[in-house]
């Protein structure tokens, strides 16, 4: 699908004019060398290799490690868009925290009939371990990375929520770090909000979650499947960052009650683990017993009170597509007030009527998995083959509950840097939330994924889709 | 105090510099070797391959893939031959993938010069070295070397971290000049019981050459050069920092240092006590009535032990 003459495009109205967040931009832009900029794109790469920010792909051979494209084209956002933004992530953040902690309660949005049943009786992402367990401070969703897309002006829609393990953020960070190292001019000619600050925030949000019995000041690690691991750079990053120590499962062992690390005096206890392994591989105690990720005996610890761990087991429940599905009443449920973002509207295959739809107009439907993540195991419709179309019919037919559908959307485009100058590619933007006991708190910026491919709607960097900077403009 | 660092981390950096110096070491005897193969028949070119081979403990894997030892087979064997294990190229990944495990314990500036020197070295390995540009291979190998420790001298925080990186390099030093020396012994041995007599000067020189010793050594020696002088520097000198002695004076600096640190002494640190005394006190006269090569293998066991007791002390692995 191309930008047709409905696609929003962030920089430029549809008469060609420049939008007001970008007018200093662009003023700027106009007084460059197109060599000058070529030359500094090259440079960026090559600085994000020689920092070895980079993901991990496996291959045939080694696992390979990869740049994700970088484009030098901020993305930018006014402050009065990101006020309302914010109000409606802020809205959204603490809808899911409640609703997960009533689904591992009392159950009463069940109760009321409002979501049934089955979204999550026998759904993976749901643990019995969990229920009737209230986390430290009562938080679940510690970091959330809330998907956006938009389509016109004043229309954002939320595409996916990611409260399992949201990652990304150090893009964020490392894309500003270069944009300033290249262009320090520009920010001394646009306002633009800074990041910088997330790994502290990051810390002090995860230090207000430590368990009660934590006395003075807590012990913070981060807990990486290890150096192959796609978002090992991530981890590594932001252990750094918050001067958190970064531990794999080997170092950890259950001693005296705790979940401690092994250090050279000997094992160490740990306070907050924020753990960047899913939940299946947490415990070989109680999850997957060929899982040498985790650490066993840790779900027992964190029952007893003994360990903060963010995000909390469980809450990957709220990742299903088929629980996006009724977000909007969740959010009224639990916050008494109608949406403030909007979700796309969703077909439940699961329901006949739907899926009767879905089947009768999948030309023009995009299809996920309700599990699915990363853009793979989705169809997009308007660009799909008679073969894959075919394909995807009977895989409907045969398990349909296992699928929703949305219309393909015109998301918005940002022009990107080419050889030939601007041109416009489609995008999304996950800005990343924090949640503490008495705090939801959002930093101004975020990460926008970018289609490098002309006409491309999929921006996952699984799929070849680059970075922007996102730049949040101060009043 | 702060907080201890992970064993995993610690072992980390140990065998980080521990690789680096064994790359530094490999590209040092390639050089100089050249450099000897350079000035003589090829059946002593040859011999000096081999014995280069010998010392980095590649014979057999070596001789089961080539028949004959010639320069350019020698070195592509060492720097890029996945037959052996312990290719520079290999020795210099090691290097790098240590460094990002212990991304969070190191420098920014020490892990840019690694992801650096690993992506240039890299690239020129990936294709075989001819005799025309093994010269400037070798000075990116050795550069790789510099950045690093200039990297850690000048940034990196005289914690923990840095005295177990440091450990790791003296470890591997010391246990590298040994057995550089150790190959030469039966070129060595007879002629210091000729009083006066001269080595082969091409010898002598590729044997300093070896462990980047041959300006100092001519600088504190007036150019004279006797078997005597040379086993004295190697070994007892301790203005050289590639000599025993000035490794092991400060390898014990280090683990004293990481004694305080812990608030406890472990093994290594009584094992250090002991060699690094003893080295203060040895004479070259007792080297040579104790024999060469018995001094030798008997310092690159203690050596091993050391390295081991280190790993146990500062609980490296679970």
């Amino acid at each position: 699908m191309t930008g047709t003459a409905e696609t929003f495009d962030e920089m430029f109205d549809p008469t060609g004019e420049v939008r007001s967040g970008y007018a200093d931009y662009c003023v700027w832009y106009d007084e460059q060398e197109v060599d000058l900029l070529r030359r500094k794109h090259k440079e960026a790469e090559a600085s994000f290799r020689r920092t070895g920010i980079t993901f991990n792909v496996y291959g045939e051979h080694d696992a390979e490690e990869r740049l994700i494209p970088f484009d030098m084209v901020p993305r930018i956002i006014t402050a009065r868009e990101w006020r309302r933004l914010t109000r409606g992530i802020e809205q959204r953040v603490s809808a899911l925290n409640a609703f997960i902690h009533d689904l591992y309660h009392r159950q009463e949005i069940i109760r009321s009939g409002r979501v049934p049943q089955r979204l999550f009786a026998g759904n993976e992402a749901w643990l019995a371990n969990m229920v009737g367990f209230t986390p430290p401070g009562g938080v679940y969703t510690h970091i959330v990375g809330i998907d956006l897309v938009r389509t016109g002006p004043d229309d954002f829609f939320v595409l996916e929520d990611n409260a399992r393990t949201p990652s990304g953020v150090s893009y964020m960070l490392e894309n500003r770090e270069t944009m300033m190292a290249m262009f320090p001019e520009l920010f001394t000619r646009v306002p633009v909000a800074t990041v910088s600050d997330y790994p502290r925030r990051l810390a002090r949000s995860l230090a207000a979650c430590a368990p009660k019995m934590t006395t003075g000041k807590p012990t913070l690690a981060v807990l990486t499947p290890g150096i192959y691991n796609s978002a090992y750079y991530e981890h590594a990053f932001l252990a750094d960052q918050m001067g958190a120590e970064l531990v794999e499962g080997c170092d950890l062992r259950v001693v005296n009650g705790r979940v401690a690390m092994r250090t050279t005096m000997g094992y160490e206890p740990i306070d907050v683990l924020y753990r960047r392994v899913d939940d299946e591989f947490l415990d070989p105690l109680t999850f997957n017993p060929d899982s040498v990720l985790g650490v066993p005996g840790i779900m027992d610890v964190y029952r007893s009170g003994g360990i903060t761990i963010a995000n909390a087991p469980g809450t990957g429940i709220a990742d299903d597509k088929a629980i996006y599905s009724f977000m909007p009443e969740i959010v009224e449920f639990y916050t008494g007030e109608k949406p403030l973002l909007p979700n796309v509207e969703t077909h439940r295959c699961a329901d006949p009527e739907s899926l009767k739809y879905v089947l009768d107009n999948l030309e023009e439907l995009v299809v996920k998995e309700v599990h699915g993540s990363g853009g793979y195991g989705m169809l997009i419709g308007p660009t799909a083959s008679k073969k894959e179309i075919r394909h995807f019919r009977h895989k409907l037919e045969a398990k349909p509950e296992n699928y929703i559908a949305q219309p393909t959307l015109a998301l918005s485009t940002c022009p990107i840097f080419t050889n030939k100058g601007l041109s416009p590619r489609h995008l999304d933007l996950r800005p990343f939330v924090l949640v503490s006991p008495d705090n939801v708190e959002i930093v101004p910026g975020g990460l926008t994924r970018v289609a490098l491919k002309k006409g491309s709607l999929v921006v996952n960097s699984s799929q070849g889709g680059g970075t922007k900077d996102t730049w949040v403009l101060k009043d | 105090m702060d907080r201890h660092m992970l064993g995993r981390t610690a072992n980390g950096l140990f065998w980080m510099f521990r690789y680096l110096e064994r790359v530094e070491n490999t590209a040092r005897l390639i050089d100089a070797a050249q450099r000897m193969a350079l000035t003589r028949d090829i059946v002593s070119a040859a011999e000096e391959w081999r014995s280069v081979i010998e010392t980095l403990g590649q014979r057999v894997a070596y001789e089961s893939k080539h028949g004959t030892y010639t320069g350019v087979q020698a070195w592509n064997f060492l720097l890029r031959d996945r037959d052996n294990p312990a290719n520079l190229h290999a020795l210099m990944r090691s290097v790098r993938t240590n460094a990002r495990a212990v991304r969070t314990a190191i420098s920014s500036e020490l892990w840019t010069a690694i992801n650096e020197s690993w992506m240039e070295i890299d690239d020129a390995l990936s294709r075989p070295i001819a005799q025309s540009n093994l010269g400037d291979v070798i000075k990116l190998i050795k550069r790789a070397g510099t950045l690093a420790h200039g990297a850690v001298a000048n940034s990196m925080l005289r914690d923990a971290g840095f005295n177990f990186a440091r450990a790791g390099t003296f470890v591997e030093r010391a246990d590298s000049t040994a057995r550089v020396l150790d190959m030469k012994y039966y070129l060595l041995l007879p002629s210091v019981s000729y009083v006066g007599s001269s080595l082969d000067a091409g010898q002598w020189d590729q044997l300093l050459r070896s462990v980047s010793g041959d300006r100092a050594f001519r600088w504190l020696n007036a150019g004279k050069a006797d078997a005597r002088g040379i086993v004295e520097f190697l070994i007892l000198d301790e203005r050289f920092p590639r000599s025993l002695a000035y490794s092991y004076s400060l390898l014990r600096q280090n683990l004293t240092t990481l004694s305080r640190l812990h608030g406890t002494e472990g093994r290594a640190s009584e094992l250090i006590r002991d060699s690094a005394t003893a080295l203060a006190d040895l004479t070259i006269d007792a080297v040579f009535d104790e024999g060469l090569h018995q001094f030798l293998t008997g310092f690159q066991r203690r050596n091993a032990e050391i390295g081991n007791a280190i790993a146990e002390d500062y609980r490296f692995l679970a």
